[in-house]
């Protein structure tokens, strides 16, 4: 057989096994090393609430997508041209993910009765899939890793957790990526604690490697050239990383110590790990005893002077809506981070969804007005806590920052800025010892004076009971209503201080396309098909929701229809209604947990057009 | 610094509790002994904060001239800890009911005693819902009649000491809201601790539960069923200062002096700064008609507290770490250039 190289734009790679595996692992190397090798990236962590669901069987499926290309890639791809299951459930499961043109790597030990069983295949599992058109390449991984570290003396169970390097040498002789990388990361991980680990794991990923080539079961290899990428030093981030490194950068330009109080819920959890990490940062992180001690802490410490944090999911937002309020009505800056799930209730914990947004609009007692903003990338998470922390502390409000668990688990590259860029945070503190009024305000902001403790001669009260300017205590019909509108006020001056609606394509016609948050990747990869087709529409996507861009009715103004995607049943649509309801709007929806998937997006342009 | 007087710590604001609450009391003992506190410790007034949740005893902040924060129902435990740990150099206050702490906040009250976090808790207690017009609490005792018991109810009461301890709080004490003297001895001594203070004090309300801690705080029968606890001194109490505890077996027992061949030297002495937590938890235990109900400082031991904890964390990293600014973090662990 004659082997090829063939030169590639993109190609989109899903690990998948038990979720005791080490996919999540297998995949973050393959990007990781593609990072470096200089690739476009994007990955995608779809895996189960579990964390050792039952042994085989399709719920216990843990996943993990990475899309790799020649140019940039905004999104983690919707189907894909190589999948490796490590066993029939992995399969079964994943078998619908897979491109006519897919290959399929499978781990040909597991599929015995008992496997198949498992994941409730019957014994031909190929044609049951229908995939019989699809390349299988049916290899023993167990077998083959086994043999190959017969002489290490590690015992069976260390030998099988080896596999996913078998599996990931093969992925690296398909699609021709350098293994050092990986060499590297086994000497830093392994090297100094398990150093008896290193030399099996460079074996059996080289024995994979070698394998592949030599099997002459792979007719063709692949080649994806480094992405033509602005100059500079890279990293690759996770938007939950990036969300606490944003919190942490936005410290240092204001020069307030961090804290940050939350409770762990998945998929925010790891924000509370990485600040709890850089306290040499000043950061203080508490792990509260519930998410309302999570907040409250939060609002001790802003009142305090600090700038403070807390990080939640769905059911965790719900539980700190007092508390908001209170934060809403003391007006101390504060910002909440709600890495959004697939609910209501507990929903599924591990899946994406923008179903929080209503909550995060109006899920409050009384007329609780607070900023909303998402982000709209996983390294864009870092820009967005940011500017939410430069807001809540300039502007004396709660910011609630929407990101999502796509964004959170997923990463790409990034291109590392420099501090001196982002502009400085300067809130505006109370002079000591001068005449203080907690609730006097600026008259261009209408943000109040902070005066935190330690200021002598600024000694005042605050609290959740509607006050004057003067803070004190007041149940006057005028003076509720003057507070109640300059709450709202506040809030919509915001609008003067953050970039306008910008519209991607051309700034009039017959659609625009619209999204906030997370699906931004899948809406300009679908733009960019649908325009490849020689379809007609632009494309605005939405970081700041309350308050809206000062120029979105502007933008709005100029198109036919106004069609919204989101992953809820039409939340910012409905938002967009109520704000501007003069607009013929559209919109099209997904509430699976699931991200889109652009052909969907390419889809319902074409309907609207 | 100045010497304060109780004038500097009195707000402008009208003190809006029912004449004869208990709640006066406690009041006019904080502000009493916070000039001692200052005097002791070295603090400025604005160093002061001043932290309550919802319910009678939380309007406390309103009338204190300091830093103050009239929180939500249940949570001011939790902005206290906020507070304090965001800067350890204020002196953190609380003031707080039996429902607010131990009903709807029960949780953010253990954890705080769990940590040891440095505040200083008043509990009020008065074993019944006041604001909301006389509900029973989880103090209230088994079978109280009220508003939402009209048959009694049938639950037991939490006793504050023995959750306090049970979470292994390094310092609680008790008082009667007429107290003032000790109430104010008791304040300095929990500002003095490190760690988290709790002071339940036994407060009358006046319209809803008029009396409920009357069988111990009568002026005519106080001496006899309650002791005062002070740390070194024996367990003697009585008007004729004439009874006293032993310890009996696993348990205590109250003697006279002077009968049964007992003499002074056989009564215990307080030590509330034994590490041993089951003689404190048999005291605060203790209750009428067969013991006398415990007054004072009850424990009041030393460890080390959540925020003093949190803060040297982050000086040790900022010393230790080669992660000096956000410039440096961006750079850290695996990167690549693109030429």
């Amino acid at each position: 057989m004659q082997h090829k190289v063939i030169d590639t734009k993109d190609v989109v790679i899903r690990f998948a096994g038990d979720s005791g595996d080490g996919m999540q692992l297998t995949g973050s190397l393959f990007a990781d090393m593609s990072a470096i090798f200089g690739n476009g990236l994007s990955t995608f962590p779809d895996y189960p609430a579990e964390i050792r669901a039952p042994h085989g069987t399709v719920s216990g499926v843990s996943g993990f997508q990475v899309h790799i290309g020649s140019e940039q890639v905004t999104t983690p791809g919707d189907f894909c041209d190589l999948l490796v299951a490590m066993n029939p459930a992995a399969l079964k499961a994943n078998a619908k993910w897979l491109k006519r043109t897919a290959m399929v790597l499978v781990d040909a030990d597991t599929f015995d009765e008992e496997g198949l069983k498992r994941a409730g295949l019957g014994e031909d599992p190929i044609t049951e899939l229908h995939i019989e058109d699809r390349t299988i390449i049916v290899a023993p991984i167990t077998t083959l890793t086994t043999e190959s570290l017969k002489d290490s003396g590690l015992d069976k169970k260390t030998v099988e957790k080896c596999k996913n390097m078998f599996t990931l040498g093969m992925a690296c002789y398909i699609y021709n990526r350098p293994m050092e990388y990986i060499f590297q990361y086994l000497e830093r991980k392994f090297g100094k604690k398990k150093p008896e680990l290193v030399e099996p794991n460079k074996k059996v990923l080289k024995d994979g490697f070698n394998y592949a080539a030599n099997i002459q079961a792979i007719a063709n290899t692949y080649s994806i050239e480094p992405a033509n990428q602005p100059k500079g030093l890279y990293r690759n981030i996770t938007g939950n990383q990036a969300t606490a490194w944003g919190l942490l950068a936005a410290a240092e330009k204001a020069n307030l110590p961090l804290f940050c109080g939350s409770y762990p819920i998945t998929p925010a959890t790891g924000i509370l790990e990485e600040l709890a990490l850089h306290k040499s940062l000043g950061a203080k992180t508490v792990q509260a005893e519930d998410e309302i001690a999570g907040v409250c802490t939060a609002i001790g410490a802003a009142f305090a002077g600090s700038l403070a944090v807390t990080t939640t999911s769905g059911p965790g937002l719900s539980l700190k809506s007092e508390a908001l309020g209170l934060a809403v009505m003391t007006e101390l800056p504060l910002v909440v981070v709600d890495v959004q799930r697939a609910g209501p209730s507990t929903g599924i914990p591990t899946k994406t969804e923008q179903t929080d947004l209503n909550q995060a609009l109006y899920g409050r007692n009384g007329e609780c007005p607070m900023v909303v903003m998402a982000a709209h990338s996983p390294a864009d998470c870092f820009d967005a806590a940011f500017y939410a922390s430069k807001i809540a502390l300039e502007h004396m409000t709660p910011v609630l920052l929407l990101t999502e668990g796509f964004l959170g688990n997923g990463s790409e590259p990034w291109l590392i800025p420099s501090m001196k860029n982002y502009p400085k945070i300067v809130p505006p503190f109370a002079q000591p010892n001068t005449e203080y009024k907690p609730f006097q305000r600026d008259p261009e902001t209408l943000a109040r004076r902070w005066a935190v403790p330690g200021m002598a001669g600024c000694e005042h009260r605050v609290g959740g009971l509607e006050k004057t300017h003067a803070g004190t205590i007041s149940s006057d019909p005028a003076n509720h209503a003057l507070m109640v509108s300059e709450r709202e006020e506040k809030v919509r001056r915001v609008a003067n201080y953050i970039p306008e609606l910008k519209v991607d394509g051309a700034d009039s016609g017959k659609l625009l396309l619209v999204g906030w948050g997370g699906t931004y990747g899948h809406l300009l990869s679908a733009v960019q098909e649908a325009r490849a087709e020689g379809l007609e529409v632009s494309f605005a996507h939405f970081d700041y929701i309350k308050p809206l861009p000062r120029n979105t009715e502007e933008v709005f103004g100029k198109f036919e229809k106004i069609l919204v995607c989101e992953l809820n049943s039409g939340q910012f649509v409905n938002y967009l209604r109520g704000e501007m309801p003069k607009f013929k709007y559209e919109q099209f929806n997904k509430v699976q947990g699931q991200p889109f998937l652009v052909q969907e997006i390419v889809g319902a342009i074409k309907e609207n057009l | 610094m100045p010497r304060y007087t109780f004038k500097e710590f009195k707000s402008d604001q009208e003190v809006r509790w029912c004449p004869g609450c208990g709640d006066h009391g406690i009041l006019a003992a904080l502000q009493r002994a916070l000039p001692d506190v200052t005097e002791a410790l070295g603090y400025s007034k604005e160093r002061y904060v001043v932290v309550s949740g919802i319910g009678c005893s939380s309007r406390l902040p309103y009338y204190m001239n300091t830093y103050g924060f009239h929180s939500i129902h249940g949570r001011a435990t939790a902005i206290a800890t906020g507070i304090k740990v965001a800067n350890p150099d204020l002196t953190v206050w609380q003031a707080t009911g039996d429902g607010d702490a131990l009903a709807i906040g029960g949780n953010h009250f253990i954890h705080a005693v769990r940590r040891n976090v440095d505040i200083n808790i008043i509990l009020f207690n008065n074993q019944i819902y006041g604001l909301t017009k006389g509900q029973y609490s989880p103090t209230s005792r088994f079978g109280a009649i009220s508003k939402t018991s009209p048959y009694g109810t049938v639950e037991h009461p939490f006793n504050p000491g023995s959750l306090v301890l049970g979470a292994k709080g390094t310092f609680f004490a008790r008082s009667l809201d007429s107290e003032l003297k000790l109430n104010s001895e008791i304040m300095l001594a929990a500002a003095k601790h490190d760690g988290c203070s709790v002071m339940e004090m036994l407060v009358n309300c006046v319209i809803f539960n008029d009396g409920t801690h009357k069988l111990i705080s009568d002026r005519e029968f106080r001496a006899d069923r309650t002791i005062v606890l002070r740390h070194g001194e024996k367990m003697i109490f009585g008007k004729n200062r004439d009874k006293g505890l032993v310890l009996d077996g696993m348990g205590l027992r109250v003697v006279t002096i002077g009968e049964n061949g007992v003499t002074e030297d056989d009564i215990l002495v307080h030590d509330a700064h034994s590490d041993n937590v089951g003689i404190h938890m048999m005291l605060a235990d203790m209750k009428y008609p067969d013991f006398p109900v415990a007054l004072g400082v009850i424990r009041n031991v030393q460890d080390v507290t959540y925020d003093d904890g949190v803060r040297d964390q982050v000086n040790d990293q900022k010393a230790k770490s080669k992660i000096q600014c956000v410039d440096d973090l961006l750079r850290s662990g695996s990167t690549w250039e693109v030429k």
